[in-house]
């Protein structure tokens, strides 16, 4: 450390911190979804990814037909096309959990390799209509330059935009999962399926509902993500172990607590990233995590499940 | 005699074994140039980790997403020995420290690691091929299973060491090759491993070695061990509150897979003559997966076929159609889980057995009639 002085390594502290808040928006946005469907129905989705990706290939063509047809409209198109990159999301979730996930509720193991086939189809499918290559959608103009609070510090608009998003986003899922009617009948069917059937909970439907909700989330995240990178064919698979680790982590059927292990393994990442190398900063943090889930199996927040 | 038969599964199990052992031992070795079977012995290494996971996946309900970690360290304590011995200092002369491996001079390391010290000597190196991934399965099984995790969370927590390991081996490209793995490996005790002979030799050694891993995994499934795990399988409360200390079978089970894994692995360096971290991820780890599923998750000789055929189907798909390859791999993945979840040997039971069992009767009746109904006792 002795390269840097007492203000350097405050900034460098600040804008390490800010990117690891960046990685964190898009991981809590990845991780909301899989935690919701993993804490409710017991099973996951390895193609948990490729929904990100969905969102984010929307995005890119709401982009590519603004530019060509509305150009006018370029500077609003981001919100209505993060909206569309929900509905697409959702309606395929809403899709996947009919066609093939309903069959396995019992079988939580099999899903986990049926979603895995699925991802490698749909990862063949972008490959296929966007090409290898990675694409990047046109920002409007406000998503663009970047924020000096001191010299020093530099704070990208499109990385504060992104938290603000994810704030929303757990924001709504909060107020859905605890004030609304939906909420009632998932958070009944989460804690006993039999007894929310038994008072007139259509816990089937819950279920798929619950499930594509998780998967539209998925597809904000990828929203999100198109505005920090560019998107490629297997985007979505590159995160996927890490929001698998932070639904594990975070303790299931906790939102704090998803929220809680997303932002520690964004930060820890992040900043263990720039003193140490890339690799070895996820591989530290990884390795961490593992280490506290030996001591900890049931995650930071244990649910008041007795086992 | 009769215990034997007991162990292989009866005259039936016994005929399945026979059937691939006469496979595998006469008809590849006969009918394929060296090239085509020394990639057949290629297959067959991952069959190794397909035998694992039927013990542990199939019998035991654990389902890991990291064995390749195991084939992994299998492969690369074998491949460190053949780089030592294919690195000595008359040959690496030009080198700016002549006597350790290229790769570690090319990334500015000036001596050898400790770690790789003990590698200079081959009896350590077959210990370590087997001590190394017992132990490190040891340690992930006591924490995980003691801790009673289980199910899909033991299956993300090995999915993530599978990744971990993969991005350590890539970015300690001084102490492990990175990227590129340890390659350019010779000799083996100076017996040359690239001959057409020494590939036929390796091949048959292999292929033995496979088998006696088979015959190891139905000698623990024929004790109350193997029964045990069954059942820890299906109603694992039952089992504890009948006063098994059920984390021990687990973690048992999983040594002995990593063991399996990690032989094939060895295996794999001397056939192939090289490792690199792209076979020990996150992707080839779960492919050993579905090599077991599709050859039937509860049959060990099934998860050869298995491996065979998925592993000659990619290499004839991704040569001709490469973009096909993924599509027909992720619907083998789905399918079989939604349609034929008991794999080959379940389509064998169900469609192919009953009808030789009726040619075999029509021709009985005329012949021996009470030999069939023993066959039918003894199935």
């Amino acid at each position: 450390m002795d390269g840097y002085s007492l203000s350097d390594l405050f900034s460098i502290v600040v804008m390490q911190g800010f990117s690891g808040l960046s990685l964190f928006s898009v991981l809590l946005l990845m991780a909301l979804g899989l935690a919701i469907i993993f804490g409710q129905m017991g099973v996951i989705n390895m193609a948990h990814g490729e929904f990100m990706t969905i969102g984010a290939y929307t995005i890119y063509l709401t982009s590519k037909f603004t530019e060509s047809y509305l150009p006018s409209f370029m500077p609003y198109y981001f919100i209505a096309a993060i909206l569309a990159s929900f509905v697409i999301a959702f309606g395929a979730g809403y899709l996947l959990e009919f066609l093939l996930i309903r069959h396995l509720y019992k079988r939580p193991l099999d899903t986990l390799l049926a979603t895995w086939g699925l991802s490698l189809i749909l990862q063949q499918v972008f490959r296929s209509a966007f090409g290898a290559r990675e694409v990047s959608a046109t920002l409007p103009d406000w998503l663009m330059g970047s924020w000096k609070p001191t010299p020093s510090i530099d704070i990208p608009l499109n990385g504060l935009f992104v938290m603000a998003m994810s704030i929303l986003v757990t924001g709504l899922v909060g107020l859905f999962l605890f004030k609304s009617k939906w909420g009632l009948k998932v958070r009944a069917t989460t804690q006993n399926r039999i007894m929310a059937g038994a008072v007139g909970i259509n816990t089937k439907m819950v279920d798929r509902v619950t499930f594509a909700i998780g998967c539209g989330i998925a597809g904000v995240a990828g929203a999100c993500f198109t505005t920090i990178a560019s998107t490629g064919p297997t985007s979505g698979s590159l995160y996927i172990v890490d929001t698998f680790l932070v639904v594990v982590f975070g303790g299931t059927a906790s939102l704090f607590g998803t929220i809680a292990s997303a932002f520690s393994i964004a930060q820890a990442q992040s900043i263990l990233t720039f003193f140490l190398t890339n690799a070895m900063g996820k591989v530290v943090t990884l390795l961490t995590i593992i280490a506290i889930l030996m001591m900890r199996p049931e995650g930071l927040l244990r649910s008041k499940v007795r086992r | 005699m009769k215990a034997l038969g007991m162990i292989l599964g009866g005259k039936r199990g016994a005929m399945d074994l026979l059937v691939i052992a006469a496979l595998i031992f006469v008809v590849f070795p006969l009918g394929l140039d060296i090239f085509r079977l020394n990639l057949v012995g290629k297959y067959l290494t991952f069959a190794y980790c397909a035998v694992g996971l039927v013990m542990l996946w199939g019998y035991g309900g654990i389902l890991s997403l990291g064995q390749g970690v195991f084939f992994g360290i299998g492969g690369y304590c074998m491949a460190m020995f053949l780089k030592l011995e294919a690195s000595d200092p008359i040959s690496t002369a030009h080198q700016t420290t002549p006597g350790i491996p290229d790769f570690m001079d090319w990334n500015q390391v000036t001596q050898l690691p400790i770690f790789w010290e003990p590698f200079h000597s081959f009896i350590f190196t077959l210990l370590a091929i087997v001590a190394i991934p017992a132990l490190v399965a040891y340690i992930i099984g006591v924490s995980m299973f003691k801790r009673r995790v289980s199910g899909v969370y033991f299956s993300i927590i090995t999915q993530a060491i599978a990744a971990i390991v993969t991005i350590l081996v890539v970015g300690q490209q001084g102490f492990t090759g990175g990227i590129n793995g340890i390659t350019d490996l010779k000799t083996l005790h100076g017996w040359n491993i690239n001959t057409d002979f020494a590939k036929y030799v390796l091949y048959f050694v292999n292929g033995v070695l496979l088998l006696l891993s088979i015959v190891l995994s139905k000698l623990v499934l024929s004790t109350k061990l193997g029964r045990l795990l069954l059942a820890l399988r299906d109603k694992e409360d039952r089992v504890r509150f009948s006063g098994y200390d059920v984390a021990n079978f687990k973690v048992f089970v999983f040594c002995l897979a990593a063991v399996i894994s990690a032989i094939g692995g060895a295996m794999f360096t001397l056939q192939v003559g090289f490792m690199s971290p792209s076979i020990i991820g996150i992707v080839p780890s779960i492919e050993m997966v579905i090599f077991a599923a599709i050859g039937g998750r509860m049959s060990l000789v099934g998860a050869i076929y298995g491996a065979l055929l998925v592993n000659y189907g990619k290499t004839a798909f991704s040569e001709s159609f490469p973009t096909l390859w993924l599509f027909f791999m992720g619907l083998l993945f789905i399918g079989v889980v939604m349609v034929f979840p008991d794999g080959l040997s379940g389509l064998y039971k169900t469609h192919v057995e009953p009808r030789l069992r009726q040619i075999l009767r029509k021709q009985g009746k005329k012949t021996v009639s009470s030999k069939t109904s023993i066959e039918k006792a003894g199935a």
